[in-house]
């Protein structure tokens, strides 16, 4: 009889979430014409971007550059979710696990990390030039430091450097951001010689940031990621 | 060009309807990042390779690390079917 009640219970939210979803989706396209109101910012932006703020890539000068302070708050909702996770996975235990992968993991590993290391600061510090950035790159240099806890889970990476890697990049951005407001112009706001369109020093203060962004980012996710591979109360002999 | 869409929007929808029942939930993850990839080509596609980019490495590659991780923290990591080993654990010779 409760299980009954249970069933339909969880059926009726469904059935709710459903509708509301249709819902949703209904008004938004009955309300709103597709492409209408123009967006004129977006043109604007495209005038402009290229003799403002340097950056070849427009979506790292949209990101950075005028929409600084965003990003600002993404990395922190980032930080936020990182820590709430270290938080439920638990502190950091120095139990080791004996034992090391398989030849193919260790020697994939080992040919992968210089690989993967380069990629992904080709990508963070060409952010400014060419698809990509600190986002993009920073993902790619947490799983470069993760491979190498997978091959050999008998060495852990050391959370303490990645925490002071993570605090010390998290406050170069802002610090960046307070530099230029000490210049006298806005939060977050490029400055330093613009430089020539396309070439690596240019854009300003740019590349420092997509920098700050790709080291906070990798060494968040590589925590996150090494904790999550850390075996818990379940796996292990206990609590010590 | 439409074709190609068309065959990447099939292939999405088949890995996400294969999420659903794959019994197996390490293959059910795998299907998860099949979507994700599909994701990243159409944004390709679209000429958004920044978004593509950010698909890829995160919806692809990340995402799915952290739930096949999570699957084995709860310990539901197995490489077979459910049903042949009870509490085999994987992942030492993965």
């Amino acid at each position: 009889m409760v299980r009954n009640v249970g069933v339909t219970m969880r059926n009726l939210a469904s059935a709710l979430f459903v509708a509301g979803l249709a819902f949703l989706l209904l008004v938004l396209t009955g309300a709103f014409e597709f492409g209408a109101p123009p967006m004129r910012v977006g043109q604007a932006i495209l005038g402009v971007a290229p003799s403002e703020v340097g950056a070849a890539n427009l979506v790292t000068s949209v990101v950075l550059a005028y929409r600084g302070f965003d990003t600002l708050g993404e990395l922190s909702i980032l930080f936020a979710a990182a820590t709430a996770g270290g938080f439920v996975l638990g502190r950091h235990q120095v139990r080791r696990r004996g034992g090391e992968a398989g030849f193919i993991l260790r020697t994939g590993a080992d040919l992968l990390f210089p690989l993967l290391l380069v990629v992904g600061l080709y990508i963070v510090l060409h952010g400014h030039l060419t698809p990509g950035g600190g986002f993009q790159g920073g993902v790619i240099l947490a799983t470069a430091f993760f491979l190498p806890v997978l091959a050999r889970p008998s060495s852990p990476l050391d959370h303490g450097w990645l925490s002071l890697v993570e605090g010390l990049a998290g406050a170069g951005f802002i610090a960046i951001g307070i530099l230029a407001l000490y210049r006298g112009g806005e939060f977050l706001q490029p400055f330093l010689d613009k430089g020539q369109l396309g070439s690596l020093l240019s854009a300003g203060t740019l590349p420092v940031l997509y920098l700050a962004v790709g080291l906070k980012v990798g060494a968040e996710l590589a925590g996150l990621l090494a904790r999550l591979a850390e075996p818990g109360e379940s796996a292990g002999e206990g609590a010590a | 060009m439409i074709w190609l869409v068309l065959g990447i929007v099939v292939l999405m929808l088949v890995a996400a309807v294969a999420v659903l029942l794959f019994e197996n939930l390490l293959a059910a993850t795998a299907a998860a990042s099949v979507v994700s990839l599909g994701v990243a080509l159409l944004f390709v596609l679209l000429q958004a390779p920044d978004v593509a980019m950010t698909e890829a490495a995160v919806g692809a590659g990340l995402s799915s690390l952290i739930l096949a991780l999570g699957l084995y923290r709860l310990g539901l990591w197995r490489l077979d079917n459910p049903e042949a080993h009870g509490a085999e654990r994987g992942g030492d010779n993965a």
